[in-house]
Order: C-alpha cells, then structure tokens, then sequence
C-alpha cells in the first residue's frame, strides 16, 4: 500500500495533497501497490472529495491538529504494512512525519523534488545546504516521503468512488492545545505567488512599506519581508522569507533593501528572476541578482511604480 | 532538572561550498554550531539560571564536530556527550543513536534547531520525540515551566498556538525563542576543562546520498546606475517586460 495524508482546509484538499497523490499513483505504479489516503479530520473534511482519488480511505475523526495525534492516525492506516507514506511538505507534516518515520524505522525522504521507484528502491532529489545543493538519494521501503510544494502536477480524480474504512484511534492526550493564533491572509499567498516584493531593513519604517504593497498589488504579487523587518515589528512573522520563514519560487522576486544574507536567499535563490535595489553597490544580493538598481530605495521605488503604470496605460 | 541541548555542527552557510567526487567536500569549510541549534544551548542555559538543575550538550556526528560541543560549554552547558559518528546519517537513524543516551540522562526537556543547516532536515526532534515516546513541540517561540508541565507557543504552518504539554518532552528552536549569548573568554578557558563523554555508534543509516551538486543558478547581473532613479526605473521595467518577459 502507498498512504498519502491527505491535508486540507475545511471544505477542499489542499493543492499539496494533490500533488502528493501524483507522485503516489507513480510510486505505485513501479512498486505494484494501491494508493490509499488518510482523512485524519478535524471537521468540515472533504470526504467525498477524498474518497474521489483513492482506493481506500481511512477516516478518523481526531479534533485540534496535534502531531501526535496525527501521527497515531497514520499509524493506524499503516498497519497493514505500507511500502510508503507521502505528504505535501509543511511544519506540521514533518512533525508528525518524523514521529511515523521513527516509529516504522522508515526512510525519511523530506521536501523532494522528484520521486521515482527502480529495482524496489526509491530515489528522490531533494535540496540541502540552505538550497544551495542538490541531493540524489535512495532508501528501501518503507519511506516517508514529503513532496515540496509547487513541483508536482495536481492528480485528476478516479472517476469511481474508493472505500472508506473508519478508523479506531486510540485516545493520545499529551499535548492541550489552549489558543490558536490564525494568521490573517490578504491577497495572493506567498507561497503561491508568481511575483513576490520584498522589503528589507533598507526600506527605513513600517510606512514605508506601503509602497511596496502599492507595487506587488501592481504586479498581482504578494509583499514579503526580512528577518530584520519582521524583528522590527514593521511586517508580519507569516510574510518572512528565509531559512526560519518562508520559501518561495515565484517568476519574479524583487528585493528593495535587502543585504541578501544566507538565511535569506535560502528562501528565495530558485526563483527565476531576480532583482535587487540596494543603495550599496556591494551588497551581497546583488551576485545572486538578474537585473539590479544602485540606488537609494526612496527614489527608486516610486519610480517603479510608475513605470510599471506606464506600462500597464 | 535537567535540560538537554541536542546540536550539531555544520558548516557556515556564508563559506563556499566545494564538490569532490560527486559530494559536498567539506574540508576547506568553515564549520559552526548550527545556528538553529544555538537557540536550544541558550534557552537551555536560561531555564537552568531559573529552575536550577543541569544543561548538557548532546551532540552527533564525526570527530570533529567535538569543536561545536566546546562551543555549547563556552556558552555555559555543564558538560557534553558525544556521540560519535562519520558519514550521512538520516533524522530516524540520528534519533535512534541518541534515543539510549538521552534515556539514560532521563532530562526535564530536550532542545534541538528546527532545522538543519546541512540537510535542511526539520525532521530530528519529532523523531528523537517518537524515540523516546514523549511529545514534540515544533518551532518553539516562548516556553515557560509549570510543574510536571511546559505552557510553550508554536508556530503552525499558518498562524501560532499556545499549548500545555506534558514533561519530559521535546521542543524544536527557532528565531524568536531568544537571542543566543557569544562565548565569553572564560567562558572558552573554563570550556577547555568540561566533560565530553564519547560514546560510539554503530548502527547504519536507511538514507544513503548517492550525488550532489551545486545548484547556484548563474544570475544575468545587469546591474544599473540609480543616479537618475526615473530612466533606471524605467530601463528595468522595459527589461523585465521584454527581456526576462515577467511583467
Ligand atoms: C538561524 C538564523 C535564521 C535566519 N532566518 C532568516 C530568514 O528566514 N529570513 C531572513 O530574511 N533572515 C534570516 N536571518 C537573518 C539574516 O542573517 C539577516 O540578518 C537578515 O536577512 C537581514 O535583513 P535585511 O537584509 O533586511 O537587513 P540588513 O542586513 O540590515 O540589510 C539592509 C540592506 O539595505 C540597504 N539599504 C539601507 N538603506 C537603503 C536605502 N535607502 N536604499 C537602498 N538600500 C538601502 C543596505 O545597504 C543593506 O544592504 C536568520 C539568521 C539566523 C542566524
């Protein structure tokens, strides 16, 4: 059997599930397995919608996400033995991923790239090295796989509709979850965007940044920050771009007033093109740049406003 | 109590990265105490100041990363222990090395980086977790002791929680859990003295890295002047439009 973890957001799966039931199906396809999926519910699940991709569905209704909870709902599904679990990469799958990695003494292939099977092994590539490497690597089943975000085209539904087992899991309480925070989400998501504009600590205040909201929204893009930035107190901690924040692959990434510290290309050196304004000709984001402006962001950016809307007349 | 730090050492994502054969060659590296891991060395050092106990430093991996354990004790850990390994091992085969040792310490808690600057790994405290059948907090910002509990928040893939957990447990570091104090020069001289006991691994890792590569996508770098902000605004976007063909 090929589990995936299917994740989503109360009324649909998320496009990450998707993903990972594209490279399930392919997985099974070269191990000779079934694909099956877990609904680890936390209410509202899309169970028909579910029940459109897979097999088998195993279902269990476990309340507030914890990753042990959802680790033993995992579990649970396994236990008729599985060559391989897969997961769209995020914080929390590889909290409880780990957890059913350990607990299978599986192979834990995390945030790959491409995944494919051969001679009963599976391979994957996967980056290291603050993204600045690419891994090939191998491991015999049983694997846990987690399939990053964006690499993958969505599955397409089976046309039949697969069995749905409930599951009986047993009762984990170790951790009380007291207060969720939810992170409010305007616009495009970063993640997802095609453009992302990017202010660091050389864009002076918090004030400031309305401008750079001004030309995200220009360019149907979406605002994202420094570490130094979100520190500052002048954005959100869920538009940090980086090594601690968020990773991003857009077609365009334009940094204004970003020095281009490690930590923060790790989140953003595969995107295709990129840009940088800096008022300092040797600032370090300039090497890893497309298309650059030595300038001071105060002038620069308002005149990219309005070229930009030149070239929208 | 007791409070143990679980770290590694990496090498410093400012040096250049080198292949030899078809692997990262990491021998004209500059190698550290990950980062993240600094985050777990403080934050134990800070619950030991105010419950009182003992901070350990429990490191993995080869000889020489003894030199990012020193680090932790220059910082204040009590003592090290070392658990010795050369070579690539993954987070399940990590945590099953350190699984009899941490057992062994029986700790209030256990620290460890959210991710890793090697293997971009964020895997190792849930499985250490698993190992020694205790929960796991991951991204850990703020964490406060209350009796046989910790109240801690955590960041989510969207948004944050507060949570009550059972102790022992195992808690995942990242920026905004505190700032990391430097070594201090007694600090590195006392450093010198402190324990670190080695223990041996011999097990074998599931995961085996078969090539890598240096994937430094080589960048156009038309870089041009902004002394006159309007025309370098202008030459950029018609750039980016009929150029890279991205707006
Ligand atoms: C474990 C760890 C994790 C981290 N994770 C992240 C992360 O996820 N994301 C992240 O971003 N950072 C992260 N960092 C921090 C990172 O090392 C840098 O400190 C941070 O990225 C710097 O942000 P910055 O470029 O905005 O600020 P600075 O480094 O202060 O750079 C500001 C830049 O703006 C330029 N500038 C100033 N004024 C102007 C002007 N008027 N016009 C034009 N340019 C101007 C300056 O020349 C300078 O290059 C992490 C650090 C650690 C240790």
């Amino acid at each position: 059997m090929i589990l995936v973890v299917l994740d989503h957001d109360g009324t649909k799966l998320r496009k990450g599930s998707l993903e990972a039931l594209t490279r399930a199906r392919q997985l099974a396809q070269a191990l000779g397995e079934r694909v099956a999926g877990v609904l680890l519910a936390e209410e509202r699940a899309p169970l028909e919608e579910a029940r459109g991709y897979v097999e088998t569905l195993y279902v269990a209704e476990l309340g507030p996400y914890t990753a042990e909870k959802w680790a033993a709902g995992i579990l649970e599904a396994a236990r008729e033995g599985v060559k391989a679990i897969l997961a769209p990469s995020s914080r929390q799958s590889r909290a409880y991923l780990g957890r059913v990695a350990y607990a299978l003494k599986a192979g834990l292939l995390e945030d790959t790239l491409e995944s494919w099977a051969e001679g009963g092994q599976v391979y994957a590539t996967r980056y290291a090295y603050l993204n600045r490497v690419t891994q090939k690597v191998k491991s015999a089943p049983p694997v846990v796989l987690t399939v990053k975000p964006n690499t993958t085209p969505l599955a397409e539904p089976l046309g039949q509709m697969g069995e749905v087992v409930t599951m009986n899991v047993p009762p984990v309480a170790t951790v009380e979850v007291l207060e969720r925070v939810q992170e409010e989400r305007k616009g495009v998501s970063l993640t997802e965007a095609n453009v992302v504009v990017t202010g660091g600590r050389g864009m002076g205040s918090a004030e400031a940044f309305k401008q750079v909201e001004e030309l995200a929204a220009l360019l149907g893009g979406a605002v994202g920050a420094t570490r130094a930035v979100v520190d500052a107190g002048w954005r959100p901690y869920g538009e940090q771009v980086g090594q601690t924040g968020k990773t991003v692959q857009p077609s365009l990434y334009i940094a204004l007033g970003v020095s281009g510290a490690v930590q923060h290309l790790a989140g953003m050196n595969k995107s295709k093109y990129i840009v940088a304004v800096n008022k300092d000709p040797e600032a370090p984001i300039f090497k890893h740049a497309d298309y650059g402006i030595v300038g001071d962001v105060h002038q620069v950016l308002p005149a990219l406003i309005e070229a930009v809307k030149k070239l929208k007349d | 109590m007791k409070f143990i730090a679980v770290i590694r050492q990496v090498p410093d994502g400012e040096s250049r990265l080198r292949i030899g054969g078809n692997r990262v060659d990491l021998s004209s590296a500059t190698l550290i105490l990950d980062q993240m891991d600094e985050y777990g060395v403080e934050e134990a050092l800070r619950l030991k100041e105010k419950h009182g106990g003992e901070a350990i430093a429990v490191g993995f991996g080869p000889e020489r990363a003894e030199e990012a354990i020193r680090t932790a004790l220059a910082m204040g850990m009590d003592r090290g222990i070392h658990v010795v390994y050369e070579g690539y091992a993954d987070p399940v085969t990590v945590a099953e090395a350190l699984a009899p040792v941490l057992k062994e310490e029986a700790p209030t808690l256990v620290l460890t980086g959210g991710q890793q600057a090697d293997w971009d790994s964020q895997a190792l405290g849930a499985a250490l977790a698993e190992a020694l059948g205790v929960p796991v907090v991951p991204w850990t910002t703020a964490l406060e002791l209350e009796g046989e509990t910790a109240k801690a928040k955590h960041d989510l893939d969207e948004g944050a929680e507060w949570v009550r957990v059972k102790l022992p447990a195992v808690f995942t570091t990242q920026q905004g859990l505190n700032e990391p104090r430097y070594p201090t020069l007694p600090g590195i001289m006392k450093a010198k003295k402190k324990e670190i006991k080695k223990v041996a691994f011999q097990g074998k890792g599931r995961v085996e890295i078969l090539e890598e590569t240096i994937q430094e996508k080589a960048r156009l770098q038309r870089i041009l002047d902004g002394k006159d902000p309007v025309a370098a605004a202008e030459e950029l976007v018609r750039l980016l439009h009929e150029e890279a063909k991205v707006i």
